[in-house]
This record gives structure tokens, sequence and C-alpha cells, in this order.
């Protein structure tokens, strides 16, 4: 049976068309490996710089929020506390800020052929999982370091729940970076705003410091408000047994993540129609 | 049964850059459209997309009122100046950008041939370019796998199937491009120009797989080619583009003659007042026509060799002094092969108000058989009258230069000036 392509220039927003990119699922896999093995080439290293990146992150942070600034990290080793925040952000900042530039960095190939575009990030965000698989291997290698010296650190139940955790990381990410790449097709200023609210969003979500060391309410509130907050604060909760767990605070980031990306993607879905032209 | 239907297809461009003033359109038109609920403003604006001359408006239609149908099984050839909308048309149906106006339906799978090897990654192998580029292209892993061999065999790469793909040549990118496209088994088959790359034993192959594809199993395919051979060997039906707009639709020798009229329209007789013009002239001397002639001014095809005589028709605003024309010949490509300026054989004339014949007289017309390009130009005290540059045609037939009853070797064919001469060797 042949299937009937109907091209117009109308288009509903909320037709999304998801059995396609089912279709498109080896594209999707390919993709993935495709990003995977390029990102070695050509390089001494390779993926140590997986490993390099987030342990001078630690030391930075030690020295400057540990060291200088003397904030607490709970009754946790420093290096152990930065880890687990980094490991965390670096996943989220790495989906945002390539998936933001999905437009952008693959106009050539897009202004060729079609696919469902929404392939493009999809795979980004995916490929993404072995750096971040990488860094927490580094960092499930310093918990038991420490364990094995007598650092008192508990694991409890809420393990269970790292891998949605992860999964709201993705979603995050995904969602904020196709919804500026749809927006910054055209009007570039976006993209350097951007750039920089991603770099001060850093400070808004507890990393360097615990959230119960944000005693003032208003700040606590705002804090609180940054969706990445209940997810990183379960995560060093699952981890290291302090920090900030709540269902509500976690209930508050998944609908915040599930609203972000049902926009995203209807916003991802009309622009790619016509991006050729303006980008 | 139609394959592919366009039904009043348009698109719309907005030139220049995307700046501040880009941003009160999309205001203003965000504004009729969602808050006034009224067609687009500035769908109604816009012009015809002619390349060459300055137009008033931003906005232009690369494609208007585009309606036609493609039968299954058909293989039609999109033909057209560049910049006449051919692959833009392409792009429409194969998606990668939405049209402003009208509907496209199309029965089956497409696949769209834009670019050969489209998502190769130069670091990686052929093989795994090969995968690549198929899922880009929509098919699934398990078919690649079943075609694998085929495509490598047809492709002719076999050797360097395993090395990453910035070790080929440009050649054999091509190639592995195209093998794979071939193998696609789509329903519609859309060609741009794709084929201009590869050496003339795999254009044949290409063209014959092609030829495979709609013959043998039934396919539709669209044909983008500036090669006429290639159209008229491949295509059955053919459809012509003219500044954006459908000029001709049938059958391809026809299409194929059209086009040539459209590009190569200007022979003996010709007005060329409407012809545009190239820069800024004042238009105070205006050619108007242009004649081939013998000597009893009786119309004539230019033969090499033989009498010429050009008689231009001009038009003066007012008495003027101080006038010069000039007429150049040059080669298809633009390049000068020989002029022919007032100033060399006579001083600047003046002319009375009115229409005038300014006759040129070549004795030995010292042009081989082929088609040149003209350029007229007039100025006033070495300030431009009037200038049209290079897009007239005029054809010149075989016949004995030297009069020793030989041919002319087809070598030199259109590309050169003859002169008397003796070798002695």
């Amino acid at each position: 049976m042949k299937q009937e392509l109907i091209i117009t220039p109308y288009h509903k927003l909320w037709n999304v068309d998801f059995r396609e990119l089912w279709r498109y699922r080896d594209l999707i896999e390919l993709f993935v490996k495709r990003n995977i093995v390029v990102q070695y080439k050509q390089t001494v290293l390779g993926p140590l710089w997986y490993l390099i990146q987030p342990v001078l992150t630690v030391i930075m942070n030690m020295i400057v929020f540990g060291g200088i600034a003397k904030m607490s990290t709970d009754g946790i080793p420093q290096p152990l506390f930065y880890m687990a925040g980094n490991v965390c952000w670096f996943y989220f900042a790495d989906c945002l800020n390539q998936t933001s530039s999905t437009f952008t960095t693959n106009q050539q190939m897009f202004g060729k052929v079609y696919f469902p575009r929404l392939v493009v990030p999809i795979a980004t965000v995916l490929s993404n999982l072995l750096r971040f698989g990488i860094q927490l291997a580094l960092f499930v290698v310093m918990w038991i370091w420490f364990f094995a010296k007598g650092v008192d650190i508990t694991l409890n139940w809420t393990l269970v729940l790292i891998p949605l955790l992860v999964i709201m990381l993705a979603g995050l990410g995904l969602g904020f970076g196709i919804l500026i790449s749809s927006m910054t097709t055209k009007y570039r200023d976006l993209t350097i705003l951007f750039t920089f609210v991603v770099q001060l969003w850093m400070y808004g979500t507890p990393i360097v410091y615990p959230l119960s060391m944000v005693t003032d309410p208003t700040l606590r509130a705002c804090i609180l408000a940054n969706p990445l907050t209940a997810v990183i604060e379960a995560f060093k909760y699952a981890t290291l047994g302090q920090g900030y767990f709540s269902w509500g605070a976690l209930g508050y980031s998944f609908a915040f993540m599930a609203v972000l990306l049902i926009l995203g993607v209807v916003v991802f879905n009309k622009v790619q129609r016509s991006f050729m032209d303006t980008v | 049964m139609n394959a592919i239907e366009f039904e009043n297809i348009g698109k719309q461009y907005r030139l220049g850059l995307v700046s501040s003033g880009t941003i009160s359109h999309d205001l203003n038109r965000w504004w009729t459209m969602n808050v006034l609920r009224k067609e687009d403003p500035y769908l109604r604006i816009g012009e015809t997309n002619d390349r060459a001359h300055r137009g008033k408006s931003d906005y232009v239609w690369a494609l208007k009122d585009i309606n036609f149908s493609v039968e299954e099984g058909d293989v039609v050839g999109i033909i057209g100046k560049n910049g006449a909308g051919k692959s833009t048309l392409l792009k429409l149906l194969s998606r990668v950008t939405a049209p402003t106006t009208g509907t496209i339906r199309a029965r089956g799978r497409i696949a769209s041939l834009l670019e050969v090897g489209t998502g190769f990654h130069p670091e990686m192998t052929g093989r795994e370019n090969i995968y690549m580029n198929g899922a880009i292209m929509g098919m699934t892993k398990a078919e690649i796998t079943r075609k694998l061999d085929e495509i490598v065999d047809f492709s002719g790469c076999e050797r360097y199937i395993d090395t990453p793909v910035k070790r080929y040549s440009s050649g054999m990118t091509v190639r592995l491009g195209f093998a794979i496209a071939a193998h696609l088994e789509p329903e519609i088959l859309v060609v741009d120009e794709v084929l201009a790359v590869g050496d003339a034993e795999f254009q044949k192959k290409a063209i014959g797989k092609m030829q495979d594809v709609s013959r043998g199993e039934g396919r539709t395919v669209l044909f983008v080619s500036h090669n006429m051979a290639a159209v008229r060997r491949l295509c059955k039906k053919g459809v012509v583009l003219a500044n954006g707009q459908l000029h001709y639709q049938g059958e391809i020798n026809s299409a194929i003659d059209e086009y040539m009229m459209l590009s190569f329209a200007i022979s003996s007789g010709t007005s060329v007042a409407n012809l545009p013009r190239t820069g800024k002239c004042s238009g105070k001397i205006k050619f108007i026509g242009i004649e081939f002639l013998d000597r009893n001014n009786m119309p004539i095809t230019p033969h090499c060799g033989q009498f010429l005589r050009i008689r231009l028709k001009l038009n003066a605003v007012e008495k003027l002094n101080g006038c010069r024309i000039s007429l150049g010949v040059y080669d298809m490509f633009g390049s000068i092969l020989t002029t022919f300026p007032t100033d060399v054989t006579m001083d600047s004339f003046h002319i009375e108000k009115g229409e005038h014949y300014a006759i040129l007289d070549i004795e030995k017309l010292p042009l081989t058989v082929g088609s040149y390009r003209l350029l007229l130009w007039s100025d006033i005290y070495k300030e431009c009258a009037d200038y049209i540059d290079r897009i007239i045609i005029m054809n010149v037939e075989q016949d004995d230069f030297y009069g020793l009853g030989r041919e002319i070797p087809s070598h030199v064919f259109g590309k050169v000036v003859l002169c008397e001469h003796k070798w002695s060797v």
C-alpha cells in the first residue's frame, strides 16, 4: 500500500509524527554511534578527556568553594560532594549546549534531505550518556575509595530512582536545547543570551553548595523553582545520604520537564518545516 | 494514475539580510495573521523572480502558480535557466522546506538526491557511510544490509570500502552516494544535477540505472539537469520553468526546444528593445533591433567566411554629438573573441533625433561554426547610453573560410577568430 504524502504550507500545531520518528530509529542509533566514534578521532588522549575535565573541575571547586569560601558540603568529603553535583550538571549542560545548535550545525545536511529533525537532538542526548557513564564510573570509584577509608556515607533505597533522575536531566537538557535551537534559527541574538544564561544557571543550582546552606526563604524558593535542584539534590541524597529529597519537588521537576518537552517538540516541529529559509 | 500533483504551488523568499528590518515585518505578519486573522500581508506583494533586474520589492516568488502533475512511471526532466526555480521545486518536494502556497500530493516513498552522499562523514569508512546515508534517506538497517553487496558492486569502490571516505576521490564519493540512492527503491526518485561529477562511464551507468528504475520497475523519476543530452536520453516528458513560473509542459523534445528558444531567443530581426540592460545608462541612444543580412539586405544566417552585414536599429532621443557604438563578439562562456567599436575606424559621430540604422559590414566573417554572444554598447562623450551585455546569441553556420575545400576541425568550433594565413613545414 502506497502512503500518500501531502505537502502544504499549513501546519497543525500538535501534528507531531511520532510514528515516523519510530520508523527512523535505526538512524538514531547510527547517529549515536557516529557522534561517539567521531569524538575520539585525531585526539591522543581520546575518552580520557571525559575524566580529565571533571577531575580538574572538582579540584577547582575544592580550592575556590571549599578552600577559599569555606562553603559547607554537609559533612561529605569535598571531592565526592563536588563530583556528584558536577557529573549531573555536565550531563545536563552537554545535552543543552549540543542540542541548542541543532539547526545551525546541521543546516548543510538538513538542506539536502528530509528526515524527522528530532532524530538529531535525540541522538545527541543518547550519545552523551556514554560520557555521563564514564564520569559516573569515576564517581563510583571515588565513592568506594572513600567508603573503604571509613568515611561515613550511607546508601539508601532512593538509589533505584537514579535512572529516573538521569532521564529527567536528559529531558530538561533536550527540552531547553530544542527550544533554544528553534528560537535561534532566525535571530541569533538569543544564542549569545543563552550561552550567558547557562553559565549563570550553574550557580542557581546546588552543585558547589548544598541546598541546606540556603536558609533565606525567598532565595530557597528561587533555587527550588529551578527544576534541576530537586534532581541534583535527590542524586546526592541517594548516593551520599545527605541532600534534600522530596517527592513534591521531584514531581514539580518532572512536570516541568514534561511541559518543557511538549512545548519544545511542538515549536521545533513547526520551525523545522521552513527553517532553511531563514537560518 | 498521478504519482505527483503540484497544485498552485508558490514559494516566496525575502531578499537581503536578516536584520532589524526583518523583525518589524515578522511582528506585522504575526499581528495581521494571528490577531486580526487576516491573510499574510506580505504574500500579496512580491515579484516574479528575475535575477538580472533590480526589483522594487524585497520579496520575490521563487516559484509561483505551479500546476502540473506527473504520471506514475514517468521520467520528467525539469529544465530552465539558473534561478528559474528548479531546485526550489525539488526542495519543496523533498520536504527540505515548506511551500508558501499550494499543495503537493505525492503517492509513495520519495527519495531525493539533491546532493549525493548527504551525511557522509569523512572519518568513517565507506561501509559505515553506506549505513549512515541509507538511513538518512529512510532505509532501515536490515534493508541496507540486504543490499550492501549490490551497492558496493554498483559503486565500483569495493577495494576502498573499509577506508575512511576522506581518502576517496570526489568521483568515488559521488559513485558511492549515487549507488546508495539508486538502491533505495523509492516510488518516486528526485534527482538534482548530481551526475556532473562522475566520469563518462559512471554517468552512463547512472543514467542506465535511472532508466531501469523507471522502465522496468514502473517508478517515477524527476530529473533536473542542464545537460540536454542526458535529459533527452532519459526523460519522456519535460517541464520548463522560467522566472519561477511554469513555462511549458509536454513531450521532452518540444520542451527542450522551448527551453532553447527561451535561452537563445534572439536571432536576426528580433527586437532588442526590451532586453535587460546592464549598469546605469542614460538610454539616449537605445538599441531596438538587430538583423543579420547579406549584401542585398536579405536576412541570412551568418556563415563562416562569408559576407555578413549586421544592421542595428537605434533610437536617439535628441540630436546628439560625440556618439560611439560598439559590438563585441564573445564565446558562449563569455570570453571576448573580437570587438568592433566605431572609434577604431571612424571618429565619434553625431546623430539626429529618431530612429536610425547603424550598419556593420564584415567582408569575411572570421568565426567558426557555433554560437556566440554579442555585446552592444553605445556612449555619448564616453558616458554610457545603452549596454546589452552578452545576452544576444548569434549562430554561425559552417562554410569554407580558406577556400581550400577543407573542413575546419571541430576543436575550434565556437571558440576562435580565424585569420588568413599560411603554414610552411
